[in-house]
């Protein structure tokens, strides 16, 4: 379980992040939504480590992120995965590269040990024949799914992807999130997600977390959140006119 | 790491061959026809065509004139890909995986420009043979007398004290376009931006540090 509490970051006299305390859960994709500027990428570089935070605290599985040594920081970063918005692909490596990079870094395995696993997670996410290509050749869609593929090749305790959906087409962005959640369900992961795309909550929210202005608004899951009156969510949820129109459905339906 | 530090040899310094000597076989050729065109005075003998070649090209013009344009080339090239990096957060995924990213991107670019001082040693061995071609193109002396002129008075601490500023300009090279690469924010105009930031300060640094190492070696 990743445990926050209380955590606060300020860029200069602007308070991003005020005092939130969540937690996320193991087999669970857990979606933090909000606006842009809500806080949502400053809370998830706190959580990678990636960004110091003023205050509070970040533990995984009991171990306090800010106490580790850096060589602690280091082992659990081994067990992290993350999918970054523009898959923060190495341009210079082909996709096979790209996915054993973490093994050969971490890992003393041979060359073939390394490219059967790579294979293997390849295969999970449906991107076959792409081995040789760079990324630059592929698409974003495939570009996605190496990312993927490349956080989960460690087989990590930890996946946190940053709007891992933005850029495609809804088709496509359908098949990564349900990607992401079979994977989480296989693993039996703790999956983080920033989104502010509503089908994405739709598909895989089994617990969101809705910032504002640097402050949780509001926390439940995906059913919770069509019932809930609280007035920013509902205000984001249905800022598009198809969500209204299902809101009005639900509401006539359930009248 | 061993394949990175090859690879970076690969880009820095083999890559940069073709331009170096491009350049040297020139200066070469253009400190060979200066020195003789202002060489009006009868008395004079002709073999300083060769000696003044040899001591400018060594001195100053391998080590230092061939860092300049290094700074550009190469410096340009490890803030641009250091900064895409970074822009493209491709850094934040090297942390992200438990990688130390700056020993990672910058520590193999700094041990690949120790081999630096081989291409100052070919600088200065085509930049010689460049003057040579132009004085016999020129027909400003004889060839004899210029090979005279390359040997006349020759110290061998000067080809040394040359090596000694081609490393320290390595390590600038190296180190300061890293530097503004990896700590560059913004976009890809920003990319741009620290390139030129960073090849004017190396550029800067060059100059200054050569400065003060001939007074330190020489003066």
């Amino acid at each position: 379980m990743i445990e926050v509490e209380n955590l606060t970051k300020s860029f200069g006299d602007v308070q991003v992040l005020k005092g939130i305390t969540t937690s996320f859960e193991k087999g669970k994709t857990n979606l933090i939504i909000g606006q842009s500027g809500s806080g949502k990428t400053v809370f998830m570089k706190c959580l990678l480590g990636l960004m110091v935070p003023d205050n509070g605290t970040i533990s995984y599985d009991g171990r306090m992120f800010s106490k580790l040594t850096v060589k602690e920081k280091r082992n659990l970063r081994q067990d992290m995965g993350m999918v970054f918005q523009g898959s923060a692909l190495f341009d210079s490596m082909t996709v096979e590269e790209n996915v054993m990079f973490p093994m050969d870094m971490f890992t003393h395995q041979s060359r073939s040990e390394m490219e059967d696993r790579v294979n293997i997670v390849l295969k999970r996410v449906n991107l076959i024949d792409a081995n040789k290509k760079y990324p630059a050749e592929i698409s974003g869609g495939m570009q996605k799914r190496v990312a993927i593929a490349r956080a989960i090749v460690m087989n990590p305790k930890y996946l946190f992807c940053d709007e891992p959906n933005s850029g495609l087409d809804p088709k496509t962005a359908i098949l990564i999130d349900n990607l992401i959640q079979e994977i989480t369900k296989e693993f039996d992961i703790i999956t983080v997600i920033n989104s502010h795309d509503m089908n994405s909550v739709m598909e895989i929210g089994e617990k969101i977390i809705f910032l504002q202005h640097g402050i949780k608004e509001w926390e439940g899951t995906k059913n919770e959140i069509f019932k809930t009156n609280n007035e920013a969510v509902t205000n984001f949820v249905y800022s598009s006119e198809l969500f209204k129109k299902v809101r009005q459905m639900y509401i006539e339906e359930r009248d | 790491m061993k394949s990175l530090i090859l690879k970076e040899i690969d880009e820095l310094i083999y890559g940069s061959m073709g331009i170096v000597i491009f350049i040297s076989v020139f200066i070469g050729g253009v400190v060979a026809i200066q020195t003789a065109l202002n060489l009006t005075n009868p008395l004079i003998p002709k073999d300083l065509i060769g000696f003044a070649t040899r001591q400018s090209v060594i001195l100053e013009f391998a080590p230092t004139f061939t860092s300049i344009i290094m700074a550009g080339k190469v410096g340009s090239y490890i803030t641009s890909s250091i900064g895409t990096m970074r822009v493209t957060e491709q850094i934040d995924a090297l942390e992200v995986m438990g990688v130390n990213s700056l020993n990672y991107l910058v520590f193999p670019k700094i041990i690949a420009m120790l081999f630096y001082p081989f291409v100052i040693a070919i600088s200065m061995y085509v930049g010689i043979f460049g003057g040579l071609i132009a004085n016999s193109l020129g027909n400003y002396s004889t060839s004899t007398e210029f090979i005279q002129g390359i040997q006349l008075d020759f110290i061998p601490f000067h080809v040394t004290y040359s090596f000694i500023k081609s490393v320290v300009f390595a390590f600038i090279i190296a180190t300061i376009p890293s530097f503004h690469g990896y700590y560059m924010e913004g976009g890809a105009l920003d990319v741009g931006k620290a390139s030129t930031t960073s090849f004017v300060w190396t550029s800067v640094v060059i100059i200054i540090s050569n400065f003060v190492l001939t007074q330190l070696l020489l003066g």
